[in-house]
Parts: structure tokens; C-alpha cells; sequence
């Protein structure tokens, strides 16, 4: 069992362009015990790159996101994100997440599918009469979760521009000023409280109204919490599904022949997208470290009471343990258990939402425009939590 | 009077909800999650993780009524 402590590795360790997974993640995979990493700020902590030991620290409760509030969490800036519902332990974090878990069941998210599907059909529509070169990003990748999440939610869609800017901000990680991120997150939680003003006005049928009742009448969340919850859902409900989609296409399109094979054979679209789900790393590092609680053993490493272990999700979904041919794209992998949502109390609460998303996003790309291609530069997002690219002109 | 409960190992998807939650029930040793036990002492937190359930696998019954997932 190894306790030193050697001096840590700069982290994280990724280029933001491309979704390359960086060489250092599998050198530290194949060796013994963790390594130690420095973020450019907060504590220095333990890295987590296998399979068995990220699942271990994402769904053991002697592992705690609560305590990563009070401690001086591994960050990029200086600027502390409030944590919000991914800051809490239970029973805290159940209290809220059982309040919105019901909405994003997978039998309740499936009644959307049709929606889903005729959207994107509809927007496909639309690119066409654009023309080509066309943004994938921004007239597609975007647009589909968008309309989702705000109907689902009760935001109207008409405000995309300006939410978009405040999430944009909120899940950067260095390009925004300390007051920058506080004002713009000021921002969007006045934004937010106005809509639920209105919405405790005029009951509508939707989830912001249902959690107003469930403040209300049952007195289940403070008010700070109820903003919180719908701006965290507003935020995480769209970026991360707008990314996905333009790293999908690009993973598949960097080996033309997945491109190609999933035009000829839809039936593969569920397991495609649980394999690129898998295959796809979405995080630019690891984030939102967890704190032991006690002294625990994990990967041969004894990680003792208040210390933080980040977990790399992207190099644990490459562990060739867990995961045959981990290195290689297989649209036909079964028994596909990928940490790509997350493991534990925090796994997504939006997963089955982004599944549908995704699938539906590529079953209407790949069968109406099978000679998709990049006609121009990608711009990648940089100095952001998620990567993937901000444009990606496409022709067809 | 104990709960019986139940994990549709076909439905699971081994998010690891319920067994972070309440490990003294449920345990993820596998791919899928099972009960400890078929029956627990009625507890709030059993009901939780069945609301919790992203993939409404938890089922929760007092004798022949079934108290979770709640409505």
C-alpha cells in the first residue's frame, strides 16, 4: 500500500481542442496506486483513472461532495462555483433530487420522443433551406435540447439568447473574473426568480410549477434552493447535450466508416450512442472532487479523512478491465456500463433525457444527410468545464 | 411489519443510486443492483431510493400495497 506523497502533476492534463484523451491518463491507469495532481488552485489531490476505483469513489458515501464546500476544492480559477445540488450529501441532496427525479424517469422522458424526433426532422428542414456551409452547432446541436429542457422546465424558448450567454458563463472555468461569474450568475438567478414569480401567478403544467409546489404547499426547499434547482436544470439540461451532439458527429466522422455504417444500419443507434457516450471524453479534466469522510483504500492507495480524490471519467471509460478494444469505437458494444453520466447519487438526472436526445439528434442526421461532412474549421469551446466544438460548418 | 423489496435487474442500469443511498439495502456488485434482503424495516430512505430510481427499478410493498415508488 502506498501512502508518500510525491510531488503532484500539473492538471488537467488535456488539450481543449479535439477530443483526444491525453497520454498521461493511461500511464496512469497502468500504474500502481494514484498519482498525486495540482489544479491551479485548491488543495492538491488524488487522481482516479480505473474503472473499478471511479466507481468506487463516485458511489461510496464515505466520499462526500458537502465537504468539498467547507474545503478549499481543486479548481481552475480562483472563483468558487457554488455547488448547488452537485455540493450537497444526502440527505440534503435527496431532499432535492427525489423532488425532480420523477420528471426525468426513463418511462416519463420516452412520452417525448415523437417531439424529439419531429424537431430535429424540422431542423433539418431548416438547415437545408440555410444552405451549405451550415453550423452544426448552433442551427442543430443547440437548438434541440434547448426547446426540450424550456418546455419541460416552463422557460420560454424566445429567451435562448440570453440564457445562453449566462450558462455559457456558468460553466466556464477560467475565461470569466470572479465578479464577472458572480454578476452573470446573479443575473441569471433574478432572470429565473422573475419566471417563477410568474409561474406562482399563472400554474402552468410544468416542472417550475410543480417545484413551487412543492415549496409552497409542502414546504420541501427554501427559495434560494427552488432558483437554484431551476437554473442548474436550465444549464446542465442543454450544454451538455449540445456538446455531445457535434462530438458525436465528429468522433464518427474522424473514421468515416462509423459514419457511413450507422447510416446503413440505424438499428445500431442505441448502442452507438452508449458506446460514444463511453468513447467521447465531455469533461476538459476532472472536476467536483470528492472528500473522504474516513480513511479509505482505494486502487491500493490509502486515501486518509479530508483528503480529495478527483475522478477521470474519461480515462476510467478507456480501462481496458472493464472495457475490451477500450481504445476503439465498437457501435455494436454490449454490456456497455460507461461512467459517462456519472455513478452513484449524483449519476445525471437528466441521462434518459440526454439518451433520447442523442439518439433522435443522430437518427434524423444520419438518415436525411448521409454524406454529412465538415466543410470548414472547427472552433472548440475553450477555458470551459465540457468540451466540444462552439461551430462546426457542415455540408451535406 | 418489514417492507419487501424488490430490483427489476432487466430495468436497472446500475447508476448506483440506490446502493450510494442506502447500502445497508442495496448493493451493486455487479453490473445491476439487488436487495441486501428481500424485506427491510420501513425506512424513509428506502422509499427515497425508489423515487430516486432513474430507471423506476426500486419497488417498495407493505404487504400487498405498494408504498414506492411514490405516486
Amino acid at each position: 500500500m502506498t501512502t508518500a506523497h510525491t510531488e503532484p502533476l500539473a492538471y488537467p492534463f488535456n488539450e481543449e481542442a479535439g477530443l483526444a484523451v491525453n497520454a498521461a491518463y493511461a500511464a496512469a491507469r497502468e500504474a500502481a496506486g494514484m498519482i498525486r495532481v495540482r489544479m491551479p488552485h485548491g488543495d492538491p489531490a488524488w487522481l482516479a483513472t480505473r474503472y473499478a476505483d471511479a466507481r468506487l469513489v463516485l458511489g461510496d458515501r464515505r466520499f462526500s461532495r458537502a465537504l468539498a464546500q467547507e474545503s478549499d476544492e481543486p479548481r481552475m480559477s480562483e472563483y468558487r462555483r457554488p455547488g448547488g445540488i452537485l455540493g450537497m450529501d444526502p440527505p440534503d441532496h435527496t431532499r432535492l433530487r427525489t423532488l425532480v427525479a420523477k420528471a426525468f424517469t426513463a418511462r416519463r422522458v420516452e412520452e417525448l420522443r415523437p417531439r424529439v424526433a419531429r424537431l430535429a426532422q424540422d431542423l433539418i428542414d431548416e438547415l437545408r433551406e440555410h444552405g451549405q456551409p451550415a453550423d452544426l452547432v448552433d442551427l442543430y446541436a443547440l437548438p434541440i435540447p434547448v426547446a426540450v429542457i424550456c418546455e419541460l422546465l416552463g422557460v420560454p424558448v424566445t429567451d435562448r439568447p440570453q440564457f445562453r450567454e449566462w450558462s455559457d458563463a456558468a460553466l466556464s472555468s477560467t475565461r470569466l473574473t470572479a465578479e464577472e461569474s458572480d454578476r452573470s450568475r446573479a443575473e441569471l438567478r433574478a432572470y429565473m426568480a422573475g419566471l417563477i414569480a410568474e409561474h406562482r401567478a399563472q400554474p402552468q403544467d410544468d416542472l417550475m410549477t410543480a417545484l413551487i409546489e412543492a415549496r409552497d404547499v409542502r414546504d420541501r426547499l427554501t427559495e434560494l434552493e427552488l432558483v437554484d434547482l431551476c437554473v442548474g436544470i436550465l444549464v446542465a439540461g442543454h450544454e451538455t447535450t449540445a456538446s455531445q451532439i457535434p462530438n458525436f458527429v465528429y468522433a464518427l466522422l474522424d473514421q468515416r466508416e462509423y459514419w457511413d455504417r450507422l447510416c446503413a444500419d440505424p438499428a445500431l443507434i442505441p448502442t452507438a450512442v452508449e458506446e460514444l457516450l463511453r468513447f467521447v471524453p465531455l469533461g476538459a479534466g476532472a472536476n467536483f472532487a470528492r472528500y473522504a469522510t474516513e480513511d479509505v483504500e482505494v486502487g491500493e492507495v490509502l486515501v486518509r479523512k479530508g483528503e480529495p480524490v478527483l475522478v477521470a471519467i474519461g480515462a476510467a471509460n478507456r480501462d481496458r478491465l472493464q472495457f475490451s478494444g477500450s481504445d476503439q469505437l465498437v457501435l455494436d458494444r454490449d454490456d456497455n456500463h460507461h461512467l459517462g453520466f456519472g455513478h452513484g447519487v449524483h449519476h445525471c438526472l437528466g441521462a434518459p433525457l440526454a439518451r433520447l436526445e442523442l439518439q433522435e439528434a443522430l437518427r434524423a442526421l444520419t438518415r436525411e444527410m448521409p454524406g454529412l461532412r465538415l466543410a470548414g474549421d472547427i472552433e472548440w469551446k475553450t477555458q470551459m468545464l465540457v468540451r466540444g466544438p462552439r461551430s462546426m460548418p457542415i455540408g451535406w | 411489519m418489514t417492507w419487501k423489496v424488490e430490483v427489476d435487474g432487466d430495468a436497472c442500469i446500475g447508476s448506483g443510486m440506490c446502493a450510494s443511498l442506502l447500502p445497508s439495502a442495496f448493493t451493486l456488485d455487479g453490473a445491476v443492483a439487488r436487495a441486501v434482503s428481500d424485506t427491510v424495516e420501513p425506512d424513509e430512505t428506502v422509499l427515497d431510493a425508489a423515487d430516486s430510481c432513474p430507471a423506476m427499478a426500486i419497488t417498495v410493498r407493505d404487504g400487498a400495497e405498494v408504498v414506492g415508488p411514490r405516486p
